[in-house]
């Protein structure tokens, strides 16, 4: 998780930052799953051998998560692909540079 | 026959949006989308009025989707402290969507159109989810829905700029940032109480009445990720880029209820689910939340005097004003959330009406307006100008109009917390918001340039005066909007007072 962060904090390259993003979620992710774990419990399909399930909620929880991680992921690359064609660099400093050219 | 719609009408605000936005995604008629997406805010509204007819009968409605239980399913709840906002929110998104056509069609291509409605009535959806919401996981789904389709529609703004990409793309890492804390916090409170509805929250969280560090700890994280997302002050940086680079109409609906449906949730989380403990809210609300509003409110302020570009000093402007909100917010009492609640009522309309005079300026202009290129518009464009300076007054505050109402509300509940320096604080922001309002107000009517007026568009400052005489009307008849806050207040205060 905290990997994922400092992707998106220390990188200059745009898509970089949607990786780390991606990164970050997914370690959110996993952690809600690692909550669901119910010792000795097995999967929640009722039969006779298990007495205790594992709790299903957070599985859902996240399925719905990802949908909109990967929306986030896609709508994040689409914008760096507009970026690059627009100023034909994904770096941030280059950018930074150009605008402050064109700002004179 | 409408009976069987009715029934289902909270949940319909929201679907039926949702709903027509896949509908009108890919047409590729330049008008059909806009009087589809008129057609079905004219029903949201009806259904809104709906809603309050029947509130003001039962005083809470919870609607339980496919019959599920709450706890188990997911409920939308609908009571006191949201019907105002729904109605303001159902009324200002008719409002603006009818002055969006023509900006949308100067703005960006007519062939997006389709798509460009479609992003809108999604963030229309969403937000209005955000409203009603009762379940804090839908909250987090509803937050990003509304994210996503206003970073499309942000970057729609690219046709006219390109720094609209860079705005959109910061606004996107930001704000995931900030959602993603807000599932930790999540996942933090479920695995203490197991559940994640509201009401059944604070129930369960009572069990942990010494309080929990793991609690604590999610409470933490759901609080930071709400206030990026609703961008209070350090946590801001998104907004001022993401609001002056996105379309004008967008700006308009972002600027206006975007940051106030989440303002609202962070508060409701704040008194109806923290007010468990009540140790921890105060310190978060006495050394976090209104150190941070003042912080706000007086930097916001100043930064915004310095901006050449007008969108980037009212959205500066915007900083300064949430900051007001959670300054109210803050105080712990009636007073205090009733003040914040008039402050968003009345700050949707200011800013709104604001933002879409400075739209239409932008369209007239044909580039960026910046205060150089109002030289003479008040000569020029009489109408639209004199909206523009009346929400401005009113931004400033003055008498007669709803700003006035909002200060006044402000200073007294601050003055009955006995909180001096925050009164000083107030008015000296106060003051300088005359100093930059006052920049544009010269540039307008007092440069030298003079012009003969000219012809203005009354599709575009028909809405505009729409929303600058309401401006006026309930800076006189105030009672609408008093009786709706203090409602909201009553309803989330009288668990605090317990």
């Amino acid at each position: 998780m905290v990997g994922g962060l400092f992707i998106i904090i220390t990188s200059q390259n745009y898509l970089k930052k949607v990786v780390g993003l991606a990164i970050f979620q997914t370690a959110v992710f996993v952690f809600f799953v690692s909550l669901a774990k119910v010792l000795d419990g097995t999967a929640p399909i009722l039969t006779k051998m298990a007495n205790a399930y594992s709790n299903p909620l957070p599985h859902v929880l996240i399925l719905t998560a990802i949908v909109v991680g990967v929306a986030t992921s896609a709508l994040g690359l689409a914008l760096v692909l507009q970026i690059y064609k627009n100023y034909e660099t994904i770096e941030e400093k280059e950018i930074e540079s150009l605008e402050l050219k064109s700002d004179k | 026959m409408f009976d069987i719609f009715l029934d289902d009408a909270p949940a319909l605000v929201v679907v039926l949006p949702l709903l027509i936005s896949a509908i009108i995604a890919f047409m590729p008629s330049k008008i059909w989308p806009w009087i589809i997406s008129i057609i079905t805010l004219l029903l949201h509204l009806f259904l809104s009025l709906h809603l309050l007819k029947e509130i003001s009968v039962s005083g809470l409605i919870i609607y339980e989707f496919g019959n599920w239980e709450p706890p188990w399913g997911i409920s939308f709840k609908i009571d006191g402290v949201n019907i105002g906002l729904q109605l303001l929110f159902s009324i200002f998104v008719l409002v603006s969507t009818f002055y969006s056509r023509k900006i949308f069609l100067n703005e960006i291509d007519y062939r997006d159109s389709g798509k460009a409605y479609s992003l809108w009535l999604l963030a229309v959806g969403s937000l209005n989810g955000i409203i009603l919401t009762n379940d804090i996981f839908n909250l987090f789904v509803f937050l990003e829905i509304s994210a996503l389709a206003s970073i499309s529609l942000i970057a729609l703004g690219a046709g006219q700029n390109r720094k609209a990409l860079l705005a959109a793309f910061n606004y996107l890492i930001i704000g995931a940032i900030g959602a993603t804390f807000y599932v930790i916090g999540v996942g933090f409170a479920y695995a203490m109480t197991g559940t994640l509805n509201m009401n059944d929250l604070v129930i369960q969280l009572a069990q942990y009445s010494d309080g929990q560090l793991a609690i604590f700890a999610g409470m933490s994280f759901m609080l930071i990720g709400l206030m990026v997302k609703a961008a209070i002050f350090p946590v801001h940086i998104w907004l001022p880029p993401a609001y002056s680079y996105a379309p004008s109409a967008v700006s308009t609906l972002l600027a206006a209820l975007a940051t106030k449906t989440i303002l609202y949730f962070f508060v409701r989380l704040l008194y109806e689910v923290f007010i468990i403990y009540p140790s921890y809210l105060s310190l978060f609300l006495d050394f976090v939340l209104y150190p941070l509003s003042l912080l706000a409110i007086f930097i916001g302020t100043v930064i915004a005097i310095y901006q050449d570009d007008i969108k980037k000093l009212l959205a500066f402007s915007s900083i300064a004003q949430i900051g007001y909100i959670t300054l109210a917010f803050s105080l712990k009492d009636h007073s205090g959330v009733a003040s914040g609640f008039v402050h968003i009522f009345n700050h949707a309309l200011i800013k709104g009406g604001l933002f879409m005079a400075v739209g239409y300026f932008a369209i007239l202009y044909k580039d960026r307006v910046t205060l150089n290129s109002l030289k003479g518009f008040g000569y020029k464009y009489p109408i639209t100008s004199f909206a523009l300076l009346i929400c401005g007054l009113s931004l400033i505050g003055l008498p007669l109009t709803n700003g006035f109402i909002s200060k006044l509300y402000l200073f007294q509940a601050l003055y009955t917390n006995q909180m001096y320096f925050s009164i000083a604080l107030v008015a000296v922001s106060s003051a300088l918001a005359v100093v930059y309002f006052w920049k544009i107000v010269e540039q307008m009517w007092f440069s030298e340039i003079k012009f003969k007026s000219e012809k203005e568009d009354a599709y575009i400052y028909l809405p505009i005066w729409i929303v600058t005489i309401s401006i006026i009307v309930f800076g006189i008849y105030s009672t609408p909007i008093i009786e709706f806050s203090n409602l909201s207040a009553d309803y989330l205060i009288s668990g605090y007072q317990n």
